[in-house]
């Protein structure tokens, strides 16, 4: 008899009938009377019931606090058997820097290294770095675009300051100003400090300016959601073919046609210029866009 | 260096512009596009495969006008080739699989953004395979890591919103780790490249400077890589996150995404590290331990879910442990058991996930146990295809899955404590494996007397794929021996 009991559990398990989820007690609110009269084992019940989740939360974070510790610990350790920064005798300082700081500016043609690094000799790793841009705007795009919505909805759009005399009328100064400037710091990025990816937060950070001292209505217009796409589009489009061109004559030892120029004139420096403006107009979509989508849910 | 060297580039490179191009159009041609484009990489990576099979050697390209420690490079050999035969290959039965389920599951307007997704995540899983430079590394994982992410999140509702935000914590802190071990790596080495880092790092270990903070990289890149691809304590977010996605991604998930992630660690522990001093350093020992604990708790959690996919995916948490095993065992026998456990899984799972979801769909996109009963008779093929993949999972021999076991046994041979822990861990969860498979087959095969049973008619490119992964899964099961025989090759050069 006692076999036949197993048996049919096990037929059970095999038939999807078990469910082994927690099941969700009911627990009634009474009126405590008093706690002697009640068993031990009834009382602990009760109890648990009661605090078991203050009792996880506690334990919890006990636990989780302990792990961090030994963890930042460990890391604070490790920084201490680490080179001391800024020796001259450090791993860091080696025949790559070395080739970066002496002859990056007749190799790339820029005067500015670093974007002699990031867009000439690792230039994958910044289409790489772009392409995030681009998925990340697109991930944002495809959870906040909402489709038509109803004229009850409230959205934050309803809390944004409306006519506000203070920030429109410094919006007015500032906004022309601060685009020059992007504008500014993406074509001068292989001369000088900046490039594509600060030059284009500052644009991006003007149009968001731009967007919520105007008004929605007043960006609507300009900024739509297709010249987002379209620009975004050309610019990656470019980066993806102008480098692709670049790696393949590079690995194939082809002749190219890109020559670095005279370093220190605008038009140097091979391709890194429209690079560099490509990824501007990359941020500064992406920038536009995510804060038009967060506050607004659409473009 | 001929033509046919420039493939593996051309594949990243036109997964990406494919993903680009992708934002300018709608669902249907989305789909048409990256149909074109995944067909594409396969036959690169196919006929790459086929030239370094005659021909086993490695190359390195360069990625622009700068040798190796100064420009980017990516640099593959047998191995890598077959592993992107096979991504590629996976990725295109899965798409077209379950396309009828992104067009149900998937919101119109978003559907071309799902394949955008899809693009992404395919390069920069290419990326992960072919780089030879640790920051292109971990630049395409954060590529991958949104696009997987969203992947998740494309069919919304709730639960896959929670879902979505649990991978996206986890997976961010398996990148902060990553990106932590590359800087500490730096900082030590001044290299990013992975051959010239592995000579720094040999010199480094010769004469004992910085110690401390090798251990630590070694232990941070292990964690990283473990977190990424759900190893036993980090497992929780899998199964919310490959359950409750729609079939294509999960199939996707747990096929591709998890195992760039271990090739990716398999290349730094032979490749940048080696493997000689993560022995050495008793980095792998951490590993070995999880995953022995994910094989028996990940076969114990999929025996106590009802839900078909998230049964499916708790499986996955077990053969990563699989996986892990052979890559903590320390020696070259294991490294190679795992990249074709590797292998296996990648056939495997994703078929799996693409049945379950065919049968779903033949029991009104129910996934319970309940409502799966008799689901066989609804939709034959994809319970061929189901059945074919659980006997492969569990390691019935003339299936992909036997093989894998058969060399993780073999790797395990002579390695003192360890080989007595590994082959009772395999036993066991063999053992386990069956008893949650066979529960399900016998649930889809078992008919109520006189019910009336209304065939689904399936797509055309369903069946296809279906028939496809079955064939490649029979034949892997057949002839193992020649593929463990390229990645032997394949890792001697890698």
């Amino acid at each position: 008899m006692k076999n036949n009991r197993y048996i049919t559990a096990f037929r059970r398990f095999m038939d999807g009938e078990v469910s082994f989820e927690p099941k969700v007690k009911e627990t009634e609110v009474r009126r405590e009377t008093s706690h002697e009269e009640k068993p031990l084992a009834e009382r602990y019940t009760e109890w648990h019931d009661r605090n078991s989740y203050r009792l996880f939360k506690g334990v919890y974070a006990a636990i989780a606090s302990l792990v961090a510790g030994c963890i930042i610990f460990t890391l604070l350790l490790t920084v201490s058997y680490l080179p001391p920064y800024g020796e001259a005798g450090n791993p860091a300082n080696n025949e790559v820097t070395e080739r970066y700081i002496e002859h990056g500016m007749e190799e790339t043609g820029a005067v500015n290294i670093v974007a002699g690094v990031i867009l000439d000799y690792r230039a994958f790793d910044t289409f790489g770095e772009s392409c995030v841009l681009f998925v990340a705007a697109c991930s944002v795009m495809m959870l906040m675009k909402k489709g038509k919505k109803g004229k009850g909805e409230e959205t934050l759009q309803n809390y944004n300051p409306k006519r506000d005399p203070v920030l429109k009328q410094l919006a007015m100064v500032l906004v022309p100003f601060n685009l020059m400037l992007g504008v500014y710091v993406v074509l001068n990025g292989h001369l000088s400090p900046g490039g594509g990816f600060s030059g284009g937060a500052i644009m991006g950070a003007s149009l968001i300016l731009f967007s919520s001292a105007f008004g929605y209505r007043r960006a609507r217009p300009i900024l739509t959601e297709k010249l987002i796409k379209i620009v975004t589009f050309v610019s990656l489009t470019f980066y993806a073919v102008a480098k692709g061109y670049s790696f393949f004559t590079g690995a194939n030892h082809l002749h190219s046609i890109i020559s670095p120029g005279t370093p220190g004139r605008i038009m140097s420096a091979g391709i890194i210029l429209p690079l560099n403006i490509a990824v501007g107009f990359v941020v500064t979509m992406t920038m536009y866009s995510f804060y038009a989508l967060f506050t607004k849910e659409e473009i | 260096m001929p033509f046919i060297a420039n493939f593996p580039f051309f594949c990243i490179l036109i997964t990406m512009f494919g993903g680009i191009l992708t934002s300018m159009v709608n669902g249907k041609w989305a789909f048409r596009i990256n149909t074109v484009i995944i067909t594409a990489t396969l036959i690169l990576n196919g006929t790459l495969l086929l030239f370094l099979i005659n021909d086993p050697q490695y190359f390195t390209f360069m990625m622009g006008h700068y040798p190796a420690p100064w420009g980017n490079e990516i640099r593959f050999g047998p191995l890598e080739a077959l592993m992107g035969t096979v991504f590629s290959f996976v990725t295109l039965c899965s798409l077209i699989s379950g396309k009828a389920e992104i067009f149900h599951d998937v919101k119109p307007r978003n559907v071309h953004f799902f394949y955008i997704m899809i693009n992404l995540l395919l390069s920069s899983l290419f990326a992960l395979i072919y780089t030879n430079d640790l920051f292109t590394a971990y630049v395409f994982v954060e590529i991958n890591t949104i696009s997987a992410c969203a992947i998740v999140m494309a069919k919304e509702n709730g639960k896959t919103l929670a879902a979505t935000l649990r991978y996206l914590i986890m997976s961010l802190l398996g990148s902060g780790l990553f990106l932590l071990s590359i800087v500490l790596t730096y900082g030590i080495t001044g290299q990013l490249l992975m051959v010239p880092a592995h000579e720094a790092i040999q010199r480094i270990f010769a004469t004992g400077d910085y110690q401390i903070p090798l251990t630590v990289i070694l232990g941070l890149v292990c964690v990283a890589m473990a977190i990424k691809s759900a190893l036993f304590p980090f497992h929780t977010w899998l199964s919310h996150a490959h359950g409750s996605a729609t079939t294509a991604s999960s199939a996707i998930l747990s096929g591709l995404v998890l195992k760039g992630y271990i090739i990716m660690l398999i290349k730094i522990i032979v490749r940048v590290v080696g493997l000689d001093i993560i022995v050495e350093l008793k980095a792998v020992n951490i590993l070995f331990v999880m995953a022995v604990m994910a094989m028996i708790i990940g076969s114990l959690d999929a025996i106590k879910e009802n839900h078909i996919k998230r049964m499916i995916a708790f499986s996955s948490v077990a053969q990563m442990g699989y996986i892990y095993m052979g890559i903590g065992l320390g020696n070259m026998a294991g490294l190679i058991a795992a990249c074709f456990h590797i292998i296996v899984h990648a056939l495997t799972k994703p078929m799996l996930f693409s049945a379950a979801g065919g049968l779903a769909a033949a029991s009104d996109h129910k996934k319970d146990f309940g409502h799966l009963k008799g689901a066989a008779y609804r939709n034959p093929i994809a319970a061929v295809a189901f059945l074919i993949g659980s006997l492969s999972m569990i390691g019935i021999p003339f299936f992909a899955g036997f093989g894998a076991k058969y060399y993780l046994y073999m790797a395990a041979m002579g390695m003192g404590a360890k080989m007595w822990v590994a082959l009772f861990a395999l036993a066991v969860s063999t053992v386990l494996n069956a008893v949650y498979y066979i529960r399900v087959i016998s649930i889809i095969f078992s008919k109520a007397e006189g019910e009336v049973v209304e065939r689904r008619k399936n797509s055309g490119t369903y069946n296809l794929a279906m028939a496809v992964l079955i064939v490649a899964n029979v034949l892997l099961g057949l002839f193992y021996r020649n593929v463990m025989d390229v990645i032997t090759v394949g890792m001697g050069l890698l």
